[in-house]
């Protein structure tokens, strides 16, 4: 075993180099602006930029629209799929799969089509609308991640039981989804919203052709007219990512810790 | 004679009655449906059936003929090229690696190291992963000047260029190989330790296991996650936009330019170039699907 | 010379040493279990046998031949493990002559020997099936078939059956025995399932924390546990603390009542305590025989268990679990009802080492 197991820290040691060496790369090429000597003045730079924090601001609201959005839709079908309508299960999966097989760029064609100012449902007509396109757009693209979290979370507790117990206390709906349902799939939930916050922080595609003022055109804007900026943007948002799926990690560990141990 | 006759008549209470599944129970998906029909199945189901019509809406299949032309073609051929090489080179990789962590007898702290910065990494796609390469092997990056420096090695004077084909598959590659990592780990940890040992004990040896056991026992994970793997990176644009402007031909980038400022000036064709990608990506992560409902029948 | 013979073999992960001093000769043929709970180091020794694990010292030498650092695929052996480990994406037929394939023996010859196989485990028609298709018994009994194509010198268990609905375990082990005979194969088999290994072994090892406890046929072991562990671990036992009082005409009490043990005092001081041990089926409530013992107590709990009563007396500091017939003309005594229990002085056991209070 030990023998064949050197050529395996090989293979990471050059998977390691692969993905360590842009990081450090793009790192301290961030720290260039200033000639001759290393400093953050990228990062000060940015980080003043009022786009800078106003696109920042608005990819953010729109993240957690898209999460509130896209809870409400997923736990209460995923849970009703689970309790009453099982049969339906596969044609909800392969739906929720859709956005993985149809790419972006060609939904948001078919939403400017469909939604454009001289359709039934103006939605690209005002900007508040097409805030309100682009969150059920985001939603779309987070729905395969979405779902699959919260699915996997209602898998693992025993859904029928835990409603009727709920009912036979006299509990009603609202009351069972949301006192019940939601307290015991959060670790899922927050899994789900904190992938969803990485894919929809920086997206690019459906902000740019929405003609929104999202993080993510803003990145190629910059990108495409400074030189040290994007780097420390490129830094930025590899550490946003970073933060969510560390905190994907830590909401999942700290529900291990909390499961009550009996004496 | 009569008495099959009879006995097939359906009572006619039963046929008109409601079947007893419809009930209010149907409400509580209706919202999810909805969502599905308005946000995903018109607006495909749109460009789909523009692709079949003229302007004025009658059905024809000039729209279909039209991306035969050169240009078009050409998008689509360097669109497959760059995503079939990536998801090949990226499937080998990232093959290997989850094996080497998950398998290979290393340290135990490799693994969710691995695991983690594969969740980050998967996820850090589009514009700021143009950044990096370009900080890294662009003509003024680092790995570039350092390469000059100390070897005096200049890999443009190769040939090579960020903002072509081999640039952007070495791009791709840093989510591509992290993707692989977290889908083949669950097949990789399918793999049982009895099934080496039986093998072994019966005589194999380890080039045997792997042709007659571990190869086929993990080929439909592999073969359909390298098929997903190219999906993902046929639909891909932020980063070869942001990494390449507008000057590589990718289809994507052709959509997007055609969808901005109908450089095509014609509409419909727009709509056949995204029923072209439809079929390719559908085509690809369809049979990702089938061959990993395939790879779960032995799983049991 | 027999022929498996385990010499001095030791096995230690570090500090930690799972296996010691294990010492053992098999005849061939001869079927032999390791018995002992989880961690005893049975299944790490039956691994060095197999050559999964490389001895930290020791020989294992197979008919005659030293194996101790051979590898696993040089080792002629055949193994069926716990989770039938049966390779999923090849039929029965092709599982059972994976072996044969592998050492490229002709087709005709593959396919002859698998028919064989089949037979042998009486599954002929399922030789184009797919492993999930079959149960977890059918699944087992194709292992086995699968080990035993390459004729193997000698054939390892490990657990086979611990998977498995407890009806199926009794007949499967039975076949396993009966199969096992039939080739007149050299056989160890793990367990830690005592009534498992006391039916199907010609002889028993009961390990305990890495070392051999006792090593002798079910018959021996069952009736003449050497420590307490084997005492305790085979079989149900009642175990119960007594003071000696002369060693040498074999008189103790328990709970202050004189009774007599038979032998086994040799070399104990007066006023000593030692455990003793007593077999339930050893003890009744009729009258006891003539040199036989008798303790007064008071009946604390009785169990009803269809065709058996658990009965459990209370002397004072010590119990008695023991088993009567129901028979419905004689109802069994009631909780804290006076009873005197019986048993002869042959069936005490004084167990090794001293008990201190």
């Amino acid at each position: 075993m030990k023998r064949s197991s050197l050529g395996h820290w090989i293979a990471l040691g050059i998977g390691a180099l692969y993905f360590l060496v842009p990081l450090i790369a793009t790192f301290e090429f961030s720290l260039r602006m200033r000639r001759g000597e290393y400093s953050f003045d990228a990062y000060r730079v940015v980080l003043a930029d009022a786009r800078f924090q106003a696109t920042f601001g608005y990819s953010t609201m729109l993240a957690l629209a898209t999460i509130v959005v896209g809870v409400l839709l997923v736990v209460p079908t995923a849970y009703w799929i689970q309790l009453r309508l099982p049969k339906l299960r596969p044609v909800v999966e392969f739906i929720t799969l859709l956005p993985l097989v149809i790419p972006a760029i060609v939904l948001v064609f078919g939403y400017l089509r469909i939604y454009n100012s001289s359709s039934l449902l103006p939605m690209t007509s005002n900007e508040r609308a097409t805030d309100l396109l682009l969150t059920f757009g985001y939603v779309t693209l987070a729905l395969p991640y979405m779902y699959r979290a919260v699915d996997n979370g209602l898998r693992a507790i025993d859904v029928r039981t835990l409603t009727e117990a709920a009912e036979s206390l006299g509990a009603s709906w609202p009351t069972i989804l949301f006192r019940i349902i939601f307290p015991n799939v959060r670790v899922a939930v927050l899994s789900g919203a904190f992938l969803t916050f990485a894919i929809v922080i920086g997206e690019f595609t459906f902000a740019a052709l929405l003609d929104r003022p999202a993080f993510g055109p803003y990145l190629q804007l910059i990108g495409a007219n400074r030189a040290y900026e994007p780097s420390a943007l490129a830094i930025i948002a590899f550490a946003v990512t970073w933060a969510c799926m560390g905190l994907i990690n830590v909401v999942g560990r700290a529900s291990r810790g909390a499961t009550p141990t009996v004496p | 004679m009569t008495e099959t006759a009879a006995s097939q008549v359906v009572p006619p209470r039963t046929r008109l009655a409601l079947p007893d599944g419809f009930s209010w129970a149907w409400l509580g998906v209706m919202p999810f449906f909805l969502f599905a029909v308005m946000f995903l199945i018109l607006p495909t189901g749109f460009l789909v059936v523009g692709a079949f019509q003229d302007n004025e809406g009658h059905f024809t299949l000039r729209n279909i003929v039209n991306l035969f032309q050169p240009s078009i073609l050409n998008a689509y051929w360097i669109s497959i090229k760059v995503s079939a090489v990536s998801a090949v080179v990226g499937a080998i990789f990232g093959f290997f690696l989850a094996y080497a962590a998950i398998a290979g007898g290393v340290a135990s702290w490799i693994r969710p190291t691995l695991m983690t910065f594969s969740g980050v990494a998967s996820n850090f796609a589009g514009v700021p992963l143009a950044f990096s390469f370009l900080a890294t092997l662009g003509r003024t990056g680092l790995v570039t000047a350092l390469l000059i420096k100390y070897l005096d090695f200049n890999i443009y004077s190769t040939g090579f260029n960020l903002l072509s084909f081999s640039g952007l598959v070495i791009t791709y590659l840093y989510f591509q190989i992290p993707l692989m990592v977290l889908i083949m780990a669950p097949a990789i940890d399918g793999l049982k330790r009895e099934w080496r040992e039986a093998s072994t004990i019966l005589g194999a040896s380890t080039w045997q296991y792997w042709r007659y056991i571990a190869l086929p026992v993990l080929w439909p994970s592999l073969f359909g996650t390298t098929l997903l793997l190219f999906a993902n990176a046929f639909g891909a644009i932020a980063t070869a936009y942001a990494l390449t402007g507008s000057s590589l031909n990718i289809v994507t980038i052709l959509l997007f330019a055609q969808i901005r400022g109908d450089v095509l000036h014609d509409q419909n064709l727009g709509y056949a170039l995204a029923l072209g990608m439809i079929l390719i990506t559908g085509l690809s992560n369809g049979a990702y699907i089938w061959l990993r409902s395939r790879s779960e029948r032995w799983q049991r | 010379m027999a022929f498996l013979e385990i010499e001095h073999l030791r096995k230690s992960f570090g500090p930690l040493t799972v296996v010691e001093d294990f010492n053992l000769a098999i005849e061939r043929g001869e079927f032999v279990s390791f018995l002992g709970p989880s961690g005893c180091g049975k299944t790490t020794t039956l691994r060095m046998v197999a050559g999964f694990e490389t001895p930290s010292s020791g020989a294992i030498r197979i008919d005659g031949k030293d194996v101790t650092r051979a590898r696993p695929n040089q080792r002629n052996v055949g193994m069926v493990f716990q989770a039938y480990a049966l390779f999923p994406n090849m039929t029965i037929a092709e599982n059972v002559g994976f072996g044969l394939k592998v050492a490229n023996r002709p087709a005709a010859e593959i396919k002859s020997r698998v028919e064989e196989m089949l037979a042998l485990i009486k599954l002929p028609q399922l030789g184009g099936r797919y492993p999930y298709q079959l149960s977890g018994g059918q699944q087992q009994r194709v292992a086995l078939a699968r080990a035993l194509a390459v004729k193997p010198k000698v054939l390892l268990l490990d657990e086979p059956l611990s998977a498995l609905d407890a009806k199926i375990r009794v007949s499967l082990r039975q076949e396993i025995r009966a199969i096992q005979r039939e080739l007149g194969i050299t056989a160890i088999y793990v367990t830690h399932d005592q009534e498992e290994a006391l039916s199907i072994s010609d002889r028993i090892v009961v390990m305990s924390q890495g070392r051999m406890e006792q090593v002798g046929t079910p018959f021996e072991i069952y009736n003449y546990p050497r420590t307490r562990f084997v005492a305790s671990f085979v079989g149900t036992l009642n175990v119960l603390k007594s003071r000696i009082v002369d060693a040498a005409s074999g008189r103790i009490t328990v709970d202050d009542q004189p009774i007599v043990a038979s032998a086994g005092l040799d070399g104990v001081q007066a006023g000593e305590f030692r455990s003793i041990a007593l077999r339930p089926e050893a003890v009744s409530l009729s009258a006891p025989a003539a040199d036989g013992n008798v303790l007064d107590g008071t009946v604390e709990e009785v169990s009803f268990l269809g065709s058996v009563v658990r009965i459990r007396v209370r002397f004072g500091e010590n119990t008695i679990s023991f088993d009567t017939f129901n028979k419905p003309s004689a109802p069994p005594p009631e909780r804290g009802q006076k009873v005197t229990v019986a048993f002869a002085r042959d069936a005490l056991l004084v167990l090794d080492g001293s008990e201190a209070a």
